[in-house]
C-alpha cells in the first residue's frame, strides 16, 4: 500500500515537473515581448531594459529556467501583468467560488450517476432502465455551455416572464454572506455540471452492478435472508463502485474545463472566468498560475483517488 | 467443383453434417460480418442518415446562401433588426431569425456545420494516426520504447486538458489548424493506450513469429501483420472520438479560442448569443440544436458500430454477457 502510493506520488511529482517546463517553453514561444506587455507600447528603449532587467530576461535562459523552479518551489506564481498583483492573491480570492461550484457539482454528478445507475441495474430491460440509458446518452452528447445556456433560458427566463423567480440569472453570494442566496445561486451551476458528467457514470455504474448482481456471494446475502436493500447497497454498490471511483479520477480534467465553461456562462467570478479573461488581456503570469494550480489540483486529486480506492478493493492494498 | 470446396469449409468450420451441401457455405470476414450487423441496426441507420443530412448541410452550404439571398456575413441591419437594433424572430425572409448584427441564422447555422464536422473528423483521424502509430511502437518494441512511450501518454492524459488547452491557444494565437493540432494533441494517447495493449498480445501469436522467421522487417510486422487486427476498436474508437472532437472545437469557439470570427461556427454563435437569449431565443437554440443533433447522432452509431464489433457487448444489458 505504502509502495503503491509512493510510486502515485512520484509519477505526480514527474507530471508536474513537465507540466511546469511546458509552461516555462511557452513564454518563449510567445510572440509578444513580456516585457513589452508591461512597458505599454509608447516605452522607451531605456524603460524596456530596465523592465527586462527587473524580469531577469536579460539572463540566459537556463538561469532563468532555474529560477522559475527555484521560485515554483516556494509558491511564488508571479504577478500579473495588467496590474502587478501576484497570480497568488488572485487564486485566494476567486478560490472559494471555483471551490464551490467543483465540490456542489461533483457531489451532484456522483450522486445522480451512481443512483440512476443501482436503479437502471436493479430493474433491468424495464422503461426506468430504458429512460436512464436514453437520458444518460442525451446528456453524454451535450456541450456544457450548451446546457447552461438552455438551463438559463428555461429555468431562469422563461419562470421569471411567468413570474417565479426562482432561479438566479448568474452571479454569486458568498457562503459567509448568506448560505441559503449562496445555495441558490449555485444550484444551475451544480445542475450543469452534474447532468453533462453524470451520464458516463450513470452507465458505468449500471454496467458494474449488473456484472456484480450475478455474482455467488451476492445469492449467497440473499440465501442469509438479507433485506434487498442492504443486499443492493452494501454487498453489491460497494464493488461495483471500484471502477466508478477509477473514471472519477481521469474525469477530474474534465471536471475543471466544465468550471471554466460554466462560470463563465453564469458571470461566476471565479478562476475559470479570470484565465478566460486573462485570455483577452494577454495576461500570461496568470494564465500560466493557474494552469500549475489546475495540474497540482488534478495530480493530488488523483493521489486521493487511489487511496480511496485501495480503501474500497483490499485487492489493490495487497498488490 | 464448387460444391467439393464447400463441404471442405464446412468440415474445416465443425459447423453442419458433411453431405452434398444444397448450396456453397461461404467464409465470411469479420469485416463482412460486422457490417452485416451494421445494416440492421435501426438505430445505426437512422444516425447515419441524420450524419448524412448534416454533411449535405454543410457541403450545400453556398447553394442555401445562394437560394436565400444572404451570405453567411451580410449583415442585414435594416431588415434583420428591429428599429430598436435587437434582432428578429423567425419570418419569411429569414426563416431561422437573425442574429445582433441582423445575419440571418440559418445560413450561419449551415457554414457552422462546416467547420464542426471539419474539425470533428480530421482532428479525430490526426489523433487515431499518431495514437495507432505510438501505441504500435510501444507494444511491438517494449522495454525502454514502450517505457518512455507508456510515460508520456500518461502524463499526457493526466494534464487539465482545457486548462492547458486555453494556455496554448492564447499564446499562439486562436486558428482553425491550431484548433485541430489541439484538440488531437489532448487526444491521441487515449487511443495509444488502447493499441499498445493489443499489440502486446498479438505480437507473441505464431503468425508474428513466422513472419519474422521470413525474413519481414519489423515495420512489416507492424503494419502489414499486426495492424489489420488492432482496426476494430481503433475504428470503434474513432467514431466515439469524433463526437468529443465536435464538443472541444465548439468550447474553444465558445470561449473565443476556436476559429477566428466572423467566419460561422455553432460554438462561436452560441458564445455570442449568450449576451441576447432574453431577447433571441432563436439564436440559442437553432446553432445549440446543430450542435446537439450531430453530438447525438456520432454517439449513437458509434454505440452500433462497437455492437457490430463485439457482439458480446450490449448498449442496453450490461457489459459483456
Amino acid at each position: 500500500m505504502a509502495r503503491f502510493l509512493l510510486r502515485r506520488v512520484a509519477l505526480g511529482v514527474v507530471v508536474l515537473w513537465v507540466v511546469a517546463t511546458l509552461v516555462f517553453v511557452l513564454y518563449f514561444v510567445a510572440p509578444h515581448d513580456p516585457a513589452r506587455l508591461i512597458a505599454g507600447r509608447q516605452a522607451t528603449a531605456q524603460t524596456l531594459a530596465d523592465v527586462k532587467r527587473r524580469l531577469g530576461l536579460d539572463r540566459p535562459v537556463l538561469s532563468q529556467y532555474g529560477s522559475y523552479l527555484w521560485r515554483l518551489l516556494h509558491g511564488n506564481l508571479g504577478y500579473s501583468f495588467v496590474n502587478q498583483e501576484p497570480v497568488t492573491s488572485i487564486i485566494k480570492r476567486d478560490l472559494p467560488v471555483t471551490a464551490s461550484v467543483a465540490f456542489g457539482g461533483a457531489i451532484l454528478w456522483l450522486v445522480i450517476g451512481v443512483l440512476s445507475g443501482v436503479l437502471a441495474a436493479t430493474r433491468p430491460r424495464s422503461i426506468a432502465d430504458r429512460t436512464t440509458t436514453a437520458l444518460a446518452l442525451f446528456f453524454y452528447s451535450m456541450p456544457t455551455f450548451l446546457l447552461g445556456e438552455l438551463l438559463l433560458l428555461g429555468l431562469f427566463f422563461r419562470l421569471h416572464l411567468a413570474g417565479v423567480d426562482f432561479f438566479p440569472g448568474g452571479g454569486y453570494v458568498g457562503i459567509t454572506t448568506s448560505p441559503v442566496e449562496w445555495a441558490r445561486h449555485m444550484i444551475l451551476p451544480w445542475i450543469t455540471i452534474a447532468l453533462v458528467t453524470a451520464a458516463t457514470y450513470s452507465r458505468l455504474t449500471r454496467g458494474a452492478m449488473l456484472d456484480v448482481l450475478g455474482e455467488d456471494y451476492i445469492r449467497t446475502a440473499r440465501a442469509k435472508g438479507l433485506r434487498e436493500r442492504r443486499v443492493v447497497y452494501r454487498h453489491g454498490l460497494r464493488s461495483a463502485l471500484t471502477p466508478v471511483v477509477t473514471q472519477f479520477g481521469i474525469d477530474l480534467g474534465t471536471l475543471l474545463g466544465g468550471i471554466i465553461v460554466t462560470e463563465d456562462v453564469f458571470s461566476l467570478p471565479g478562476l475559470g472566468q479570470q484565465i478566460v479573461n486573462s485570455i483577452t488581456r494577454q495576461d500570461l503570469p496568470v494564465i500560466i498560475g493557474l494552469v500549475i494550480l489546475a495540474s497540482a489540483f488534478i495530480v493530488v486529486a488523483n493521489i486521493a483517488v487511489d487511496a480511496v480506492y485501495a480503501v474500497l478493493d483490499p485487492r489493490v492494498r495487497l498488490s | 467443383m464448387t460444391q467439393r470446396l464447400a463441404i471442405d469449409v464446412a468440415v474445416g468450420d465443425g459447423l453442419g453434417p458433411v453431405g452434398p451441401a444444397k448450396r456453397p457455405i461461404e467464409g465470411r470476414s469479420p469485416w463482412r460480418l460486422a457490417f452485416e450487423r451494421l445494416r440492421h441496426d435501426r438505430v445505426a441507420i437512422a444516425s447515419s442518415v441524420v450524419i448524412v443530412i448534416i454533411a449535405l448541410m454543410a457541403i450545400f452550404a453556398p447553394v442555401v446562401a445562394h437560394l436565400v439571398g444572404h451570405g453567411p456575413n451580410d449583415q442585414y441591419r435594416t431588415t434583420g433588426l428591429s428599429p430598436e437594433g435587437i434582432p428578429v424572430g423567425p419570418n419569411l425572409r429569414f426563416l431561422l431569425g437573425t442574429d445582433e448584427l441582423g445575419r440571418d441564422v440559418m445560413v450561419r447555422v449551415f457554414y457552422g456545420a462546416r467547420i464542426s464536422l471539419l474539425v470533428g473528423v480530421v482532428a479525430s483521424s490526426l489523433a487515431v494516426s499518431v495514437g495507432v502509430v505510438i501505441g504500435l511502437m510501444a507494444g511491438y518494441f517494449g522495454r525502454v520504447v514502450d517505457t518512455v512511450l507508456t510515460r508520456l501518454m500518461d502524463v499526457n492524459l493526466s494534464l487539465p486538458y482545457l486548462v492547458f488547452a486555453i494556455a496554448l491557444i492564447s499564446v499562439v494565437g486562436p486558428s482553425l489548424l491550431i484548433s485541430i493540432v489541439v484538440i488531437a494533441f489532448f487526444s491521441f494517447a487515449s487511443v495509444g493506450r488502447i493499441v499498445r495493449g493489443q499489440v502486446l498480445s498479438i505480437k507473441e501469436k505464431e503468425y508474428v513469429e513466422a513472419a519474422r522467421s521470413l525474413g519481414a522487417s519489423d515495420v512489416r510486422i507492424m503494419f502489414v501483420d499486426i495492424l489489420p487486427n488492432v482496426l476494430a476498436p481503433v475504428i470503434v474508437y474513432l467514431t466515439l472520438l469524433i463526437p468529443l472532437s465536435i464538443v472541444f472545437e465548439a468550447t474553444l469557439s465558445f470561449l473565443g479560442l476556436g476559429v477566428v470570427p466572423p467566419t460561422p461556427s455553432w460554438g462561436g454563435m452560441l458564445a455570442s448569443s449568450i449576451d441576447y437569449y432574453q431577447v433571441a431565443w432563436w439564436y440559442v437554440v437553432f446553432p445549440g440544436l446543430g450542435l446537439l443533433v450531430t453530438t447525438l447522432s456520432f454517439n449513437l452509431l458509434g454505440d452500433s458500430v462497437r455492437d457490430a464489433f463485439d457482439p458480446r457487448y450490449n448498449r442496453f444489458f450490461g457489459t459483456t454477457e
